[in-house]
């Protein structure tokens, strides 16, 4: 088939799904199968639908997502090891307005960053944070997290998380939609295609929220880590509905009436 | 001639910072600083200043990362164990040429230690303190009047280099009250343009990344490299001391910050005594004076060092010193202030032991 064939094809077509300009054209580092280039993309489609690039900035997190500046063709700062929303609470004291959002997986933002989390969330700052749980330590190889499931296996629950030498898993979202501070908190999930529109919609609310000053916008994506679960992305994909869900249920867990 | 004021050190300081244009101070209260947060709660906000008491100094100095990254002219401060915390932020800080004012108004260490004045934190506040090779540059006030006049001085040499400073105080000045005036400063001329500063990226440029992540070790070289440029190029162009009687003297004493004041009154009491011995200040502890000390060494018999600490800065004065004469320490720590007596004392001992009239030796 000639290329004319194939522009004269192109051009009979609609343009149903294209790359936002808010991204860059660089490969994602991630793992097959990963959440966590969806969550890139998407967070970056509502800040190119919303025409807010110019006045939005994003903290990226230590671990997996280290390099999500690499992605995200947005102004960014990167972060110290779960001071995340520390960094972007200085941000968005001094640039009240312009939307700023922070981006940390479970160890950054429920372990190290603990403080920092519920501090910014109680302060109310007028921030979104995305915090994407996988249950493990991606980029240092398998560890396990303070969102590790009980029984759940890593390089350092070989025989699977026990409370006894560990603890419990920590749910912070739900935590954090105690504090008067958060004014949106909702748990989401990149899995199934109808579950990246649903954290579409949830991020454009948080952005729209964080336009009328409303508060701590807490977005959970529930995710997936094929490489450290030692599993398939589908088998990933199953293992967390049948795991993650629940003990960490989708859907808002503070919304506004 | 502006109006003079009485005020604690931490007031001047605080109300330095206000008129040096500081857009927004993020801290947490720690004895014997607090003032400063209090002043710019109260006085700071009410002139339009962004006051946030943070949840810890973890917290403060990556408010700080994120402020100064944001473009603000932005200040922390804290004491020794609040600055201990704030390490970690202020190597990111360094890594990524971010410019900020971070005071450090020392007590007596190590662990929670005292209130009382030390110099204790001079390795910490000189050598870098956080991980991986980086410099602040560090001003040692010796009154109050300079500390508030380092604060202008601070911002504008942190806007120059993109780096971070520190004002290296100690309690005592920090809670002593003294007249101060406060300069003429139009902030406009001293806050340069910052097109690196993450506001919001316009389509005309690409994004702006504030970081300190280059994982490939070539990469991670250059930029070592390359601060390590600005290190030597601030080593050339910004010390700065004070040299009082080094004209004429057969010995030597160094000493900075409160410890210096005392040692001047030690030079009059030696210089009626007979004793021909100058002071030199350092003001800068780093870029360390290292050039004039170690000039004016070549002539004295004897070069004695006075800390509040166990011995720091004298290994900076040894370096410069480099053998030219014999260099001996006397330092009183915990909190403990010395008295002028005491340092005199130990000059006797250091002339009696290097009489001017010998030989020069090689030490």
């Amino acid at each position: 088939m000639g290329q004319d064939v194939v522009d004269a094809a192109l051009e009979q077509m609609e343009c149903v799904y294209a790359r936002p300009d808010t991204l860059t054209d660089t490969r994602f580092h991630y793992c097959p199968g990963c959440g966590h280039s969806v969550v890139h993309r998407v967070i970056m489609e509502v800040v190119q639908e919303a025409g807010i690039r110019e006045q939005t900035i994003g903290v990226a997190p230590v671990g997996c997502s280290v390099f999500a500046y690499n992605y995200m063709d947005v102004d960014m700062q990167e972060a110290a090891h779960g001071r995340a929303s520390a960094v972007a609470t200085g941000i968005k004291r001094v640039l009240p307005d312009r939307f700023v959002f922070s981006y940390q997986g479970d160890g950054d933002l429920a372990a190290i960053g603990t403080a920092e989390t519920i501090h910014t969330c109680n302060r109310g700052e007028n921030i979104l944070m995305v915090f994407v749980n996988n249950a493990i330590y991606g980029m240092t190889g398998g560890q396990m997290a303070p969102t590790t499931l009980l029984g759940m296996k890593t390089s350092t629950s070989p025989a699977g998380r026990t409370v006894e030498t560990a603890g419990f898993p920590l749910k912070i979202t739900e935590m954090v939609a105690m504090l008067p501070g958060t004014y949106y908190v909702t748990r989401q999930s990149v899995h199934t295609p109808n579950a990246v529109r649903q954290l579409k919609k949830a991020i454009t609310k948080s952005f729209q929220y964080q336009k009328e000053r409303k508060g701590t916008c807490f977005i959970e994506v529930v995710s997936n880590c094929p490489s450290g679960w030692k599993m398939t992305p589908v088998q990933s994909n199953a293992w967390l509905v049948e795991n993650m869900f629940p003990l960490y249920p989708p859907g808002d867990i503070k919304a506004p009436k | 001639m502006n109006d003079f004021r009485l005020m604690k050190g931490n007031e001047a300081l605080a109300e330095a910072a206000i008129s040096a244009g500081c857009r927004a101070y993020f801290g947490y209260p720690i004895t014997p600083q607090s003032e400063i947060l209090e002043y710019l709660t109260d006085e700071g906000r009410r002139r339009g200043m962004i006051v946030l008491q943070a949840e810890s100094e973890v917290a403060a100095i990556n408010m700080i990362y994120g402020a100064a990254g944001a473009g603000a002219r932005v200040m922390t401060s804290s004491s020794s164990p609040g600055i201990s915390l704030m390490q970690e932020g202020l190597s990111y800080i360094a890594s990524a040429e971010l410019p900020c004012l971070v005071v450090n108004v020392n007590r007596g260490g190590p662990g929670l230690g005292t209130i009382q004045p030390a110099q204790g934190d001079y390795f910490q506040a000189t050598k870098g303190g956080g991980h991986g090779d980086y410099h602040l540059i560090v001003l040692a006030p010796s009154s109050v009047q300079e500390m508030a006049e380092f604060v202008y001085d601070g911002f504008d040499l942190a806007d120059r280099y993109r780096n971070p400073v520190m004002i290296l105080a100690d309690g005592a000045l920090g809670q002593m009250m003294e007249k101060v005036e406060f300069p003429e400063y139009r902030v406009e001329d001293h806050v340069p343009p910052k097109p690196w500063a993450t506001v919001g990226k316009p389509p005309e440029r690409p994004a702006n990344i504030i970081t300190s992540l280059h994982i490939q070790p070539e990469k991670m070289e250059q930029i070592n490299l390359r601060l390590q440029e600005k290190y030597r190029v601030i080593e050339s162009r910004e010390v700065r001391y004070e040299a009082i009687h080094t004209d004429d003297a057969e010995y030597l004493i160094v000493a900075y910050g409160l410890v210096a004041r005392i040692a001047h009154k030690a030079v009059e009491v030696a210089r009626a005594e007979g004793i021909r011995v100058g002071l030199i200040r350092p003001i800068t502890l780093y870029p360390f004076p290292s050039g004039p000390i170690r000039s004016i060494a070549k002539k004295v018999a004897g070069v004695l060092t006075v800390e509040m600490n166990a011995g720091q800065m004298v290994e900076d004065v040894r370096l410069a010193v480099n053998g030219k004469a014999p260099v001996s320490f006397y330092g009183r720590m915990g909190g403990v202030i010395p008295a002028p007596e005491e340092i005199v004392r130990e000059l006797k001992t250091l002339a009696a032991a290097h009489p001017h009239a010998q030989p020069a030796e090689t030490y």
